[in-house]
């Protein structure tokens, strides 16, 4: 059996794993978990990842956690091109830099607001109070501020002249406050200009297919209740 | 030049960076954290600054918006000059150069937070390609190389976030900010931690010597500096935890016990820390919320 990527492209870390392996043409099994469905938590998942989360890969023997661990050991054993995560020591640091920063950053204010715009009311039916929401938003504001101000700057992508997985794993980010109706690109010029490049250096199908299953996501159907009691402990994490 | 002294680095008590840019301002954000923690009702009944605040005991505790950000962990370490008036002896301790600090000029110690976890990973890594130490540190083999970058993600919202927790929850906000915290909420937080070291002990220790295999790599370096916070605190983390407290050992045995103490001289004295005056807790309060939320 050869590698398989455990993923659901509801998860911004996954979408990055995904645009990763495609891009870069490296052969995979996709093995669709999907979370809303409790997945995560079959026996089988659980071998592959006892922590129960997506991404989770296996090559061979070899099970591996974490979307950031999974990137930089596909564009090792892959052999990525350098730019992806680059040799040169400041630019890799650049890289380590963001790929730090965003894990309590960028991606809590990112479910958060993709939660409580959308996911609450309309596939939990759950009310979430005005201020929690503004609250949020502001908080992604304030993350979007510090991604433009001090990754971005004037370059062209996040850790510098060319894409690496950083921009990857700050796109998949963006998109879900995207997808919930959030135009986070409308009032931020530069952050729009950069997302274009981000979307040209991966191409545009690629990118439209890994974000279709988010985009559709404000068309699932209401949860019932038994999907609601499971994902109880998950919501809370996101109020 | 010893890892030792490569690897150290300056403990930070991270904080938020500038008020947002079209944000709430600083005191309605302060509210909103405090009403969401304690109720709207309470919280207007006993607002900040007012005697019914201090008087009521009212248990602030609780999550809140803003970025879950800590400080910069890495071995804690007061700074001190290498040379001139009061420079510690031993081999200079080699600095990044400027446009490297990698945006962590600032040496006030509750220094923007959002600079502070992602720099110490980011410096680890940089430390350890520039001086090419040691293979296990951050080993060049595909899997075990994957096995470090595995826990350095994980840590950040997990192992880190709950060591952090109970360092305020403890100790830093009732003894050092002046603010309570609930019975429930503190047995909450050390749940939560006491999860976390089942999670670092079952799937990440297991049976081997060291975190990702039988040699120290940064991965140790930087889960058993997060374990001082609580310990600092008066959390016993090594108790009923023989494999945890034998991993200990063995990474103070490599790290070097005088090395080991004097990195973590400032954590564990932070149950005997001073109460911070009424100018310091009204700025630090809010962006402590925000840190460990």
């Amino acid at each position: 059996m050869g590698l398989e990527l455990y993923l659901d492209l509801l998860s911004q870390p996954c979408r990055a794993v995904y645009i990763f392996a495609k891009k870069n043409s490296i052969p995979f099994e996709l093995r669709t978990v999907d979370l809303l469905k409790g997945q995560n938590h079959s026996d089988d998942f659980v071998q592959v990842n006892p922590l129960r989360k997506v991404p989770a890969l296996k090559d061979g023997d070899f099970t591996l956690a974490e979307s950031v661990a999974i990137l930089l050991y596909l564009a090792r054993k892959y052999e990525a091109p350098d730019h992806w995560y680059p040799q040169d020591l400041q630019a890799r640091a650049r890289v380590d830099e963001y790929l730090s920063w965003q894990h309590t950053a960028l991606r809590m204010s990112c479910t958060r607001t993709m939660w409580q715009k959308m996911m609450f009311p309309i596939f939990l039916g759950q009310r979430v109070p005005p201020e929690t929401l503004a609250n949020t938003l502001a908080e992604l504001d304030r993350c979007l501020q510090l991604l433009e101000d001090k990754f971005l700057k004037d370059q062209d992508f996040l850790a510098g002249p060319h894409i690496s997985v950083a921009d990857l794993v700050a796109i998949t980010e963006l998109m879900h406050p995207v997808s919930a109706g959030c135009d986070i690109f409308k009032s931020r010029p530069k952050l729009a200009a950069w997302r274009q490049r981000v979307e040209a250096a991966v191409g545009e199908d690629l990118f439209r297919e890994a974000h279709a299953i988010l985009m559709k996501a404000k068309d699932l159907p209401p949860a019932d209740t038994a999907m609601k009691e499971r994902l109880k402990p998950l919501a809370q994490l996101f109020l | 030049m010893s890892l030792g002294e490569v690897l150290l680095c300056k403990t930070n008590l991270g904080v938020t960076g500038p008020p947002p840019r079209g944000g709430p301002s600083g005191a309605p954000a302060q509210q909103a954290l405090r009403a969401q923690a304690i109720g709207p009702e309470r919280a207007a009944r006993a607002p900040m600054g007012s005697s019914a605040w201090g008087a009521g005991r009212t248990p602030l505790v609780g999550r809140g918006p803003g970025p879950s950000e800590s400080r910069v962990p890495c071995v804690a370490r007061p700074v001190r000059p290498r040379h001139g008036p009061g420079a510690l002896p031993g081999p200079a301790v080699p600095t990044l150069p400027r446009h490297l600090h990698l945006r962590q000029e600032e040496p006030h110690p509750l220094r923007a937070a959002h600079r502070g976890p992602a720099q110490s990973v980011a410096i680890l890594l940089y430390l350890a390609r520039k001086y090419k130490v040691p293979d296990h540190w951050y080993p060049q083999d595909l899997q075990a190389c994957a096995r470090v970058d595995e826990y350095l993600a994980w840590q950040h919202t997990a192992l880190r976030r709950n060591c952090l927790r109970a360092l305020w929850h403890k100790v830093m906000l009732p003894v050092f900010l002046g603010e309570p915290v609930s019975p429930e909420m503190l047995a909450t937080t050390l749940a939560e931690l006491d999860m976390a070291l089942q999670v670092l002990e079952g799937k990440f220790l297991q049976d081997k010597a060291f975190l990702t295999g039988s040699h120290i790599s940064l991965a140790d370096l930087v889960a058993i500096t997060e374990l001082m916070h609580p310990v600092g605190a008066g959390c016993q983390v090594f108790k009923g935890r023989p494999k945890l407290a034998a991993w200990r050992q063995r990474v103070e045995a490599a790290v070097g016990e005088v090395l080991f103490q004097e990195a973590h001289e400032v954590i564990l004295k932070a149950k005997d820390s001073q109460p911070a005056d009424p100018t310091l807790k009204q700025k630090m309060l809010p962006k402590v919320l925000a840190m460990i939320q």
